[in-house]
């Protein structure tokens, strides 16, 4: 009925709008007339506007979920459970009666997620690094900039005087600064704990006394305030337990390198692995360490000495950005001219980007380990999306087969909708099934996956997030892979199905062929990756280092107990036999501690003031580690004045521009050195970094490291032991700490290697699944040329020429997928590549290789079907008709 | 009796359906019960309440004629069931007994 134009107000339309949306249809009558006839007697009433106020009160009240609540209906709806029962039995019956294509598909898809879900843990390792410190968000790291030779050199290494200057200038948060803690630290060093007769080989800092509650940590014994004592020392728990086993370490005393006595004044939870500060056994007060070592009280004032770390926790109220732009010019300020010509800048790096953000180049923040997180991200999306592509292909592929299935559907009665839900709970059914495979695949592959990343990643089972994690990463996979089947299938028309003038139209292969191409093109830019990541490997590997580092070790030494009775160890170890030579040095032999500018040479460049790794040797070192002279000779003891000489490496020879080096002179302020030899380039530092110009003197110092050469004809365990012996006699206060010179070295490639394994990993498995797609295309469109064969065979076409017709459209798509994936893997390693000074060339062959490999692997993968196809007999096939 | 079956707002809803039958629908039975108490009570109330009583079998329902203030909706009518009647005399004969049992001295203080 038409009802009388209403005398009355309205109530607004758009409210009405929305609750005929959401209210049940059954009710809905009742509840907008009941809120109109309200709203009509409390205009008449009130007036429109508190009619209007009070209307949304009524609607408010309205909201309850009996009036959300639809009635239970007799027809079926698609999601209806029922009909979903229905769906996933067909779907399991597809399954079943075509294992072979169900294999492909569900063994792909759980290959594809296994890979993700073990990059996905990685990631989600990768970005949980210093996440376990409750203050994370706002501890930094002072660091600086500093310009030498025209480029911005970056590092963590800070002045004491700088803690000082924070401290006045910008001060803490309770007087309005925006610091909480201002910590001094030492770098984390080794040493030798002792107690008693147990003696421990452990890694700690001298560090300030807020430290334990700037790192929150987890007291088992003692307070966070105990480092405030003199002479304490705080230790974790696997220290605790091996010098004290299960009594109680309160109070005892410890003797750090046999010298300096502390006591154990709190025991705290060790840290766990995930963080920079892993390796803190120990922390010992900061004044310790100026107690006991003159060079560091001598540098309490020293604005050039940067051997130092600053860490510092910002107040509640301070911003990490505005504070590290405040704190720029805090050295500039204070330092003399020559000194300013580093133009330092002191800048914040907060916890937060320590482990994933470490890099930076000339100044600028250059990432870091976020690149592989990035880099194995992509490339995690990618072998899931090649695993999507295959259920997409296949299913699209068989889209014949089961049009007549589809049209019959159609025919009784089904709406698209029906069918766009019965082909994703099929691949929702697929994806399942998948899901569960691909969580035993990579649990069974964790341990193998840990050793090759170096890290120990469980599976968080108990947590929460991660089943969310896995809901949501399962649904989104069965929507994208039963996306284009689910559309593309159940937009058949019927009619034409039914008719049998139902033709898959000619382009109807193309998005087919679009989707095998993107395989291949991801397939083999991994490849030409993974080989090219080998070759930059291999290449700095075989890099020529100056020295013979088999059977060469170093030990570290922390007390002069063996400095001081050098020649007496030197001839017991010769007796032992076990030895060729001994020597001592500054430095160990795969790192340079100390660089030093200042030095002045005639044809020197006045402005310049160019750094030089500088170590300190003993005699007989070139002897022990095999330097290979250019020019000149050896130090000697039988020149007195070698004590004023140096030995040079090539590149400070260069470097320094001398024409004829030998017997020049090389000054430091008022001390005169001569040059007696040139040496090939010793690398000491990065093996993917030009070597440092570097200074070899004949130091006279409480040495750090004593390298020795083992004799050729004996075995490397019995050598050790025997040196460990006499080590043990000349220095019984300390562990024998050694390492093999070869083996240290080859630990600098760990990280590329890791990288490189991983990825090769993950690139055979794309190659894996992209074939095992294309095995299952091949195989259909086999199945679908059966009688064409079948009468080419019949009319005297040959097994080969058969091969070639089923071959070829492949091999087209692959020669085509790398066309296209040439010039992009191109693009990115070259660009990888222009990280390293030392770096291999991107040759073409590896290119060919990979482009040759892909296509015979997918010859082979597509032979097996169209061989078999070929072999057939035809009479089979053409029988029916 | 099953006195949990009934809440407060229910059994006013329940009597005001009652009184004002058998015209008794959700937005004359909130005016109703607005007159009577003094505090304001939206439909969406009494429509909840008119819910769940219809559920308990307290009261039935038809849908009635469509008025123009309603939008030309129909609106739905209400009436007591046999079983919503006793269930309302039972909570009044409880009521009843309660108040005889009061002292005198003390109504006539309330007064």
């Amino acid at each position: 009925m038409q009802p009388e134009k209403p005398t009355f107000g309205e109530p607004p339309k758009w409210i009405t709008w929305v609750i005929e949306r959401l209210c049940a249809p059954h009710l809905r009558e009742e509840v907008l007339g009941d809120l109109h006839e309200r709203y009509a007697l409390q205009v008449a009433q009130w007036g429109e506007t508190k009619a209007r106020r009070r209307y949304w009160r009524e609607v408010v009240a309205y909201m309850r979920p009996s009036i959300l609540a639809r009635e239970t209906s007799e027809y079926s709806t698609p999601t209806n459970t029922d009909m979903l029962r229905n769906y996933l039995k067909i779907a399991f019956r597809t399954l079943v009666k075509n294992k072979g294509y169900s294999f492909i598909n569900i063994g792909g898809l759980a290959v594809g997620m296994a890979v993700a879900m073990l990059i996905g843990l990685w990631i989600y390792d990768e970005l949980s690094y210093e996440k376990s410190f409750p203050n994370y968000d706002r501890i930094a790291q002072v660091m600086q900039h500093q310009t030498a030779n025209g480029e911005v050199f970056t590092g963590p290494s800070i002045p004491i005087p700088l803690a000082n200057e924070l401290r006045t200038t910008y001060g803490y948060d309770r007087t309005g600064g925006p610091f909480k803690y201002i910590l001094l630290s030492s770098w984390t060093e080794g040493h030798t704990l002792s107690f008693g007769e147990k003696k421990l080989w452990k890694t700690g800092n001298y560090i300030e006394p807020e430290a334990p509650e700037m790192l929150s940590l987890t007291m088992r014994r003692g307070t966070r305030a105990a480092l405030r004592e003199p002479y304490s020392i705080m230790i974790n728990e696997s220290v605790a337990t091996a010098l004290f086993g299960s009594g109680n370490p309160m109070g005892k005393i410890i003797k750090i390198d046999n010298q300096i006595a502390v006591k154990v004044a709190g025991v705290y939870a060790d840290l766990p692995y995930n963080t920079r500060f892993s390796n803190l056994d120990y922390l010992v007060p900061w004044q310790v360490n100026v107690a006991v070592r003159d060079w560091v009280k001598n540098s309490q004032e020293k604005w050039d000495n940067n051997s130092f770390q600053i860490f510092v926790q910002l107040a509640e109220h301070a911003d990490m950005a505005a504070v590290s732009a405040k704190i720029k010019d805090a050295k500039q300020r204070h330092i003399n001219a020559s000194l300013a010509n580093s133009k330092p800048e002191i800048f914040l790096q907060a916890m937060s980007r320590w482990h994933l953000y470490s890099e930076f180049k000339d100044g600028v923040n250059t990432g870091g380990r976020i690149q592989f997180v990035w880099l194995f991200g992509i490339i995690g999306a990618f072998v899931l999306l090649l695993a999507c592509i295959n259920f997409m292909n296949l299913s699209t592929a068989r889209s014949e087969k089961r049009a007549k299935e589809v049209g019959i559907r159609k025919a009784i009665g089904s709406v698209r909708s029906q069918l766009i839900s019965q082909f994703f709970s099929e691949s929702f059914l697929v994806v399942y099934l998948a899901f569960c495979i691909a969580l035993l695949l990579s649990q069974f592959a964790l341990p193998f996956f840990n050793e090759v990343a170096e890290k120990q990643m469980t599976f968080p089972w108990a947590v929460s997030e991660f089943w969310l994690c896995s809901i949501g990463f399962t649904l989104f996979t069965g929507l994208v892979a039963g996306s284009y089947p689910a559309l593309y299938l159940s937009s058949f028309q019927s009619v034409k199905i039914l008719k049998g003038t139902f033709k898959v139209g000619r382009f109807a292969a193309v998005p087919r062929q679009v989707l095998v191409v993107v395989q291949f093109t991801v397939s083999v830019a991994l490849i030409i990756g993974t080989i090219i990541v080998f070759r930059q490997i291999q290449f700095a590997k075989d890099r020529p280092i100056g020295y013979s580092r088999n059977g060469l070790l170093y030990v570290q030494t922390t007390t002069p107990d063996i400095h001081n009775h050098l020649d007496a160890f030197r001839n017991d170890l010769l007796a032992s036999g076990a030895v060729t030579e001994i020597a001592e040095s500054e430095s160990p032999l795969t790192g340079v501690w100390n660089v030093n500018s200042g030095f002045d040479w005639d044809g020197k460049a006045p402005d310049q003031s160019p750094d030089f790794a500088v170590v300190g040797v003993s005699h007989g070192f070139g002897k022990t580690v095999g330097w290979q002279f250019k020019e000149g000779r050896d130090f000697s003891k039988n020149f007195g004045t070698d004590s004023m000489g140096m030995v040079l490496n090539e590149a400070a020879v260069k470097f320094m521009g001398l024409k004829d080096p030998i017997g020049k002179t090389i000054r430091e302020g008022d001390l005169r050195y001569k040059i007696i030899g040139v040496i090939d380039d010793m690398v000491m530092e990065s093996p993917y970094e030009p070597a440092r110009q570097t200074l070899f003197y004949l130091g006279n110092f409480a040495s750090n490291f004593i390298n020795i050469r083992i004799s050729p004809g004996i075995s490397a365990s019995e050598a050790v032991s025997k040196i460990g012996a006499v080590f043990q006699k000349y220095d019984p206060a300390s562990p024998f700490n050694y390492k093999f010179a070869d083996q240290e070295y080859a630990r600098k490639f760990a990280a590329e290697e890791n990288i490189g394994t991983l990825a090769s990993f993950f690139a055979t498995l794309a190659i894996f699944i992209s074939c095992l797609g294309l095995f299952g295309l091949a195989s259909f469109v086999a199945e679908q040329r059966t009688k064409e064969i079948g009468v080419r065979k019949v009319l005297g076409a040959s097994v080969f020429s058969l091969w070639g017709l089923l071959s070829k459209d492949f091999v087209l798509l692959v020669i085509i997928a790398f066309g296209i994936a040439t010039p992009i893997a191109w693009y990115y390693l070259d660009s990888w590549l222009q990280k390293y000074e030392y770096r291999t060339e991107l040759s073409w062959w590896v290119f060919a290789a990979s482009g040759a490999g892909a296509l015979l692997v997918t010859l082979l993968t597509v032979s097996f079907q169209s061989v078999k196809a070929a072999l057939m007999d035809p009479v089979k096939s053409l029988r029916s008709e | 009796m099953r006195r949990s079956d009934l809440g407060e707002f229910e059994e006013v809803v329940l009597l005001a359906v009652a009184a004002l039958s058998p015209k008794a629908y959700s937005v004359v039975i909130a005016e109703e019960l607005e007159q009577e108490t003094g505090n304001s009570v939206s439909t969406g109330a009494v429509h909840a309440a008119l819910q769940r009583l219809e559920q308990k079998g307290y009261v039935s329902s038809f849908l009635g004629e469509a008025t123009a203030e309603r939008g030309g909706r129909r609106k739905r009518l209400f009436t007591v069931t046999a079983l919503g009647g006793r269930i309302l005399q039972e909570v009044r004969a409880v009521r009843n007994r309660l108040w005889e049992r009061i002292d005198s001295h003390l109504l006539l203080d309330w007064q």
